[in-house]
Formats: C-alpha cells, sequence, structure tokens
C-alpha cells in the first residue's frame, strides 16, 4: 500500500468508494507497482480478494506483498482472498494428459473463439461463496476483483471483443450486485496508433475499458526520454457522475518505485532535482 | 517460481528460540548451492551465467532462474547463434543440463561448434575413479607415498575451480573438444524427427509448438527439475536452447504473412514456457528472427511474454559497416525488458545505446561512445554523451515557458559546455546529439 497514493485517490483502508471500476493501463511502461498496491490496500482492507493472477507465480505475489506488509500466504488460508494462478493451471491444458483434472477456469485456452464464460463462472463462484453464510468463519468486507494483465488474453488469442464481455459481466456482477470494487490491468504498446489495424485488438479493449471505469490509472515512460530516478508519470482521472452529466478531473503525477513503495510527486518535483 | 534462495530473504522464521544451552547453532537448511549459481544481491533469487559477462552484468548480474530470455536476431542470425553457443557452453562448463531444439540445424550440430573455454584452472571433468580397495598390488617403490591414514580412501577429482566462479570465457576460434562436451547431459529436439499428427483441438498453438512443449516437460519431469519434485539428491540447472521460434521452419507463419493464420501459436507457447519453468529449475534462451515479422504490436507482445528481451543488430552488410563512428564494433545491442520478479524496481541498464563486439576471447557489450568532431585542425575529442530527457512540455495552463541555452566552445584540450538554465520549473540536463562525420 503506497500511502502517497493513497492520499492522491482520497481512500484509506478505512473508508474507500464502493462499487469502483478502477482501470490501469500502461504503454512502455510496467504498471504492475499499481496492481500491488491494491492488492495489499484491500487485504488491509478486510475485504474479500478475487485475484486472477495470470502472468506471474503466486509466490512472486507473496514476496512483493511481504515487503508492502501483507502476508498473502495467511489470507489464502483465512478464506480472504481467492488465488488462480494462471501459469500453473494453463499448463494442464496446453500439454493434455489424460486423468488430470484441470480448473475450468482457464478453458479458454482450449479454445479461444469459445470466449470467457468459464473464467467468469469462477469468478462469480469464488466471489459468490461467501454469501452463503458459512457460520464460524470470519465476515470479511465488501468483495474485489482484481485481474493481473487482462491483456495476455488478447496474446492468447482470445478476441477482444470476448474481454469486453468478460470486464462487463464482471462490472455487472462485482460492482453493481456485490458493491464491491473491480481493478483491471491492462498493458499496451509503445506505438501510438501508427499502424492502423494492426493493435486493433489492443486499442479497442483500452478504449471499451477507459468508458467502462470510473477511474483510470494510466502510466506511462517520461515522454522525454529513459531517467533513473523518474521512471514514469501515472495520469489519474475520475469519471464521476453527478447529477445531470459527466465530470472528468485529471491529474498528472510522476513516480519512482522503490523497493518497499512508490513515491508520486508532481511533475518536476522529484528530489533527485530539487 | 523464479527459485527465491529462501534463507537469504527470511531470516525471522528460521531463528530457533533460544533454550538451555547458550549456544544455537543456525541452520540454513533451505539454502540450495548449485554450481555455476548464485544468489542476486537485489532479491536473493538464484542466477545463472548467460556465458557473456557483459551482458550478465547488464542483465542485472545473471539470468534468473525460472526465467526466459528473448533475443531478437541480427539479421543474418550469427551474432545470435553465437551468444546461444555461449550460453550452452556455460552450461557444460557448469555441468549443467542442456536441452537444445532447433528446426533448421540438427542440434548435435550446434553443440558440436560450441566454443572452447578458456580453461586456466578448471579441472577436465572425468568420471570418479572407482576406490582404491586395501587389497590392490602395492605401487612400485618409486611411487609417491601418502600418509597412511589417507591411502585407502578413494580417489577424488579436485573441485572444479570453476564451480565457484560465475561466468567463464571462450576462444571462439576453437571448438569445444568432445570429451569435455560429452560429459554434459544434452537433450535434443529436432523438428524433422518429429512428425506432426493433426491435432483435433481448436488451441491457437501449432502442432510443432506442442510437441516441443510436451518434449520439454518430460525432460523436466523425468529428470527431476521441478522444484516440487521431493528429490533429496542434489539438484541441478536444465538451459534450454530453443532457436530461431517463429520462423517457417517451425511450421509457424507470423514471418511470411502479414496477416498470419497462427498470430497467436507462437505467444501461446511462450506462456506455456514461462509457466514450466516457474515451476522449475530452468532457464531458458529463446531466439526469433523479429525482422521477419511485420507486426510490431505482436512483436510487442511477445516481449512481454518473455522476461528478459534484447535485440542484436549488427552491422553487417549495412551502410554503418563502413561508417567510422562505428569501427571498433560489431552491431548494436538494445535491451528492451529487463524482468522484476520478486521485487516491485526493476534494474534497467543506465545507457541506452549500447554496442558489441565479437573478439576471439571475448564478447564485450559497451556503452557506444558517439564521436564528435569539431574542425579539422582541432582536437577531435570524443564525447560520450548520453541523451536524456531534455526541455519538458510546458502546459500553458498551469506553467511557465521554460527556456535554455546551451554554448559550448573549443579550446585547445577539451571542449567546454556551458548550460544556461532560465526559470527551471522542471529538470533537464543536457540533450546534446554530436554530428554524424
Amino acid at each position: 500500500m503506497f500511502t502517497e497514493l493513497n492520499s492522491i485517490l482520497n481512500s484509506t483502508p478505512d473508508s474507500f468508494t464502493k462499487g469502483e471500476f478502477i482501470f490501469v493501463s500502461d504503454r512502455q511502461s510496467d504498471a504492475s507497482f499499481l496492481i500491488h498496491h491494491f492488492l495489499s490496500f484491500y487485504l488491509r482492507a478486510r475485504c474479500k480478494v478475487c485475484f486472477l493472477g495470470l502472468v506471474q507465480s503466486f509466490s512472486h505475489y507473496c514476496a512483493i506483498s511481504q515487503r508492502l506488509g501483507v502476508s498473502l500466504a495467511q489470507a489464502k488460508e483465512k478464506g480472504q482472498l481467492i488465488f488462480l494462478e494462471g501459469l500453473k493451471e494453463s499448463l494442464s491444458i496446453l500439454i493434455p494428459q489424460e486423468g488430470h483434472t484441470e480448473n475450468q477456469a482457464m478453458d479458454f485456452l482450449r479454445d479461444p473463439t469459445v470466449g470467457l464464460r468459464s473464467l467468469y463462472k469462477f469468478v462469480q463462484s469464488s466471489l459468490n461463496s461467501s454469501s452463503s453464510g458459512e457460520d464460524g468463519t470470519e465476515e470479511w468486507g465488501p468483495s474485489v476483483l482484481l485481474v493481473d494483465d487482462i491483456s495476455v488474453l488478447l496474446s492468447l488469442g482470445v478476441s477482444a471483443r470476448a474481454v469486453l464481455d468478460f470486464s462487463h459481466y464482471c462490472k455487472a456482477t462485482v460492482c453493481s450486485q456485490l458493491q464491491g470494487n473491480m481493478v483491471m490491468l491492462v498493458r499496451c504498446d509503445g506505438e501510438d496508433e501508427g499502424d492502423d489495424g494492426d493493435d486493433e485488438g489492443s486499442e479497442l479493449l483500452l478504449r471499451g475499458l477507459t468508458h467502462q471505469c470510473s477511474l483510470t490509472l494510466h502510466v506511462q515512460g517520461l515522454p522525454t526520454g529513459y531517467c533513473r530516478d523518474i521512471h514514469g508519470q501515472v495520469e489519474v482521472c475520475w469519471r464521476r457522475r453527478q447529477g445531470d452529466g459527466q465530470h472528468t478531473q485529471k491529474k498528472l503525477f510522476q513516480y519512482k518505485v522503490h523497493d518497499k513503495g512508490a513515491s508520486f510527486f508532481a511533475r518536476g518535483t522529484s528530489s533527485a532535482v530539487l | 517460481m523464479a527459485a527465491p534462495v529462501d534463507s537469504v530473504g527470511k531470516p525471522s522464521a528460521e531463528r530457533s528460540p533460544f533454550n538451555s544451552t547458550s549456544f544455537q547453532k543456525k541452520t540454513r537448511s533451505k539454502l540450495i548451492s548449485i554450481p555455476g549459481t548464485r544468489p542476486s544481491v537485489q532479491n536473493g533469487q538464484l542466477l545463472v551465467s548467460t556465458g557473456v559477462t557483459s551482458l550478465d552484468y547488464l542483465l542485472g548480474g545473471g539470468l534468473a532462474v525460472g526465467t526466459v530470455l528473448l533475443i531478437e536476431e541480427d539479421r543474418y542470425d550469427s551474432y545470435s547463434r553465437m551468444i546461444l553457443k555461449y550460453f550452452l557452453a556455460e552450461g557444460v562448463v557448469c555441468r549443467h543440463e542442456l536441452f537444445v531444439a532447433a528446426a533448421q540445424d540438427n542440434p548435435d550440430d550446434i553443440l558440436q561448434e560450441l566454443p572452447a573455454p578458456i580453461l586456466d584452472d578448471v579441472a577436465i571433468h572425468k568420471p570418479v575413479d572407482q576406490p582404491r580397495l586395501s587389497c590392490e598390488p602395492q605401487d612400485s617403490l618409486d611411487a609417491m607415498k601418502i600418509a597412511w591414514r589417507y591411502q585407502n580412501l578413494p580417489k577424488v577429482q579436485s573441485a572444479l575451480a570453476s564451480t565457484s566462479r560465475f561466468g567463464h570465457y571462450y576462444d571462439v576460434s576453437k571448438t569445444m573438444e568432445p570429451e569435455i562436451r560429452q560429459a554434459a547431459k544434452c537433450h535434443r529436439f529436432y523438428l524433422p524427427e518429429h512428425p506432426t499428427q493433426s491435432s483435433t483441438t481448436h488451441s491457437p498453438m501449432i502442432e510443432s509448438y506442442s510437441a516441443l512443449l510436451k518434449s520439454l516437460q518430460e525432460v523436466i519431469h523425468r529428470e527431476g527439475f521441478d522444484i516440487a519434485a521431493s528429490m533429496p539428491k542434489s539438484r541441478n540447472i536444465l538451459r534450454v536452447g530453443l532457436h530461431s521460434l517463429g520462423s517457417a521452419l517451425w511450421g509457424d507463419d507470423l514471418s511470411c504473412h502479414d496477416n498470419p493464420r497462427h498470430s497467436h501459436a507462437l505467444t501461446t507457447f511462450l506462456y506455456g514456457l514461462r509457466a514450466l519453468l516457474r515451476s522449475s529449475l530452468a532457464v531458458a534462451v529463446v531466439t526469433v528472427p523479429s525482422h521477419l515479422i511485420q507486426d510490431r504490436a505482436l512483436m510487442g507482445s511477445i516481449t512481454r511474454l518473455c522476461d528478459n528481451a534484447i535485440a542484436l543488430e549488427s552491422f553487417k552488410g549495412s551502410e554503418r559497416e563502413t561508417n567510422p563512428l562505428y569501427k571498433d564494433y560489431h552491431g548494436l545491442l538494445h535491451v528492451h525488458q529487463v524482468p522484476h520478479l520478486n521485487c516491485l524496481a526493476s534494474q534497467l541498464p543506465d545507457h541506452k545505446d549500447l554496442a558489441f563486439k565479437l573478439k576471439r576471447k571475448q564478447f564485450t557489450i559497451e556503452v557506444c561512445r558517439q564521436g564528435y568532431s569539431v574542425q579539422s585542425n582541432c582536437l577531435s575529442r570524443k564525447l560520450s554523451i548520453h541523451p536524456f530527457h531534455n526541455v519538458t512540455d510546458c502546459n500553458p495552463s498551469s506553467e511557465k515557458p521554460v527556456c535554455t541555452f546551451v554554448c559550448y566552445w573549443v579550446t585547445k584540450s577539451k571542449v567546454k559546455l556551458l548550460i544556461v538554465l532560465c526559470w527551471c520549473q522542471s529538470y533537464y540536463s543536457v540533450t546534446f546529439r554530436g554530428n554524424r562525420v
């Protein structure tokens, strides 16, 4: 959990807006540090978290969360965290073996044209199990869905439309029905829509998710080049619905990622400069 | 997981509680000690050497076990193949196991071309002699006598000095001797030997990649490279070298068509490869002919699915070959991606303009110094100026415009640069590109 980011977003583990869809995207940079922030934030807020870790192993998230002060293994044992380790589950489908029971969630690897229905069913079942009211287990807060890198699904052959459908269904379940939050990460390419039709999938996904979300965090490298002390810039965009119309508010920050967190500062006020 | 060295990061969990005796021996039982590896200083991960010491430095000390290094081939596949051979040769010297897969050349041919290591202190690995029994005939009286208490002990090879060293040097003009090479265990995958059956699934992965992934998994299971495998014997690393994935010889039309039919075959394979490697003590080097792939977005997703990514651009055949600026080098090297596993921040190299040179005994990677020659009768000093970010964009609503003046003058002995700053709202430093001669 990064304290500076909490003050920027005006949220603390005790009080945060519910029913939000936070969309994190990056271009020519790596925004996964924000996913670690949200993971530790919602675990500290005692929410029930469903994490779809599609690109890295569980131990990677464990190691980083430990530095941020949260124990993922403990949360998983207590039932607060439901972790889908995409890499591990995918092996049994990519290399078919007889007599091997596999998790149905990654079924789209077998035939990407089918879509992400089984993945959505997994999300639904994991977040709805809390409402079945098992006595003796702890009561958790609102449900949260975190997806680390939904754009890897495009690389695996799923169409952008199917991914948008999936996110819409998840939003309807998590944000509207369960009044929880949702965080998704999309990684785009560096070229700014130079080639027509080549990166259609990724740009389509980016625009579609920006339209669906309520808070955008767009991470980019510095427009002027690479710098060791400043790793990039984050553009935060709130899309609030106030009565008559939409009201968007944008803010731009620069950031630097440390070993145990990240610091955010206004443009030009990096400690390396002042 | 990319195998972390557990005990380094969690001392508190291992500290045993005090009991009646004051002395408590700390057991470091979880420390994996495999020859040819070392823990990273940044996050305690297990690293292996790529065989090229300057490349190790660029990648943050070495290749982390469980990760993939993507090498974008140069136009004639000469230097990328060289790095692949360095990687495999390093595996032979460190006594790791090898897995080589190729569609174009027989893996045996690649293995025969491995460069010879420069062995000054490395003993050639021979199978351990049988222990000497006391009933053997006596040695001749001229032989040196060893103290009697050691006479009956089995003769063991002295510990390889190379196992304590990380990274070796190779002589490119000679090939590795067959005895050294045959001592290492090599697994091969030559695509023409594996007839492809038509697959019934609609998986985006094509049959050749499926067969390769399946073969790799079999080797990992059989030889015990799984991290989860409960084999108490000494662990070893599997080095995987995959040559020219994505080329037409693998059955992939990624490099032939603008809109390939199997556009997600290679990316799905790389996803499966990552899944395999994260759960085993293996490290992979993959070369891809990226200059044949038209779709830059696809190249981007291929890069993101690999952990480390470098690109080689050789000067051979291009007009840069005769450029006096680049006369010291054979090509440029671009580092596209460095992983940050088990930690938040990554260690990208400071310099972006790197060039490499293949010498007989070393493959060097240096910062390419752009020369700047002022006048003919003046000392042409070479300045190394690294492109930084220059004046940032000004937001007309909130910031005042920023302007800089850069003056320079040439004296007899040096070129002096004076940067006049005014009104610095943002930071910047010198951006100065010399004229190319």
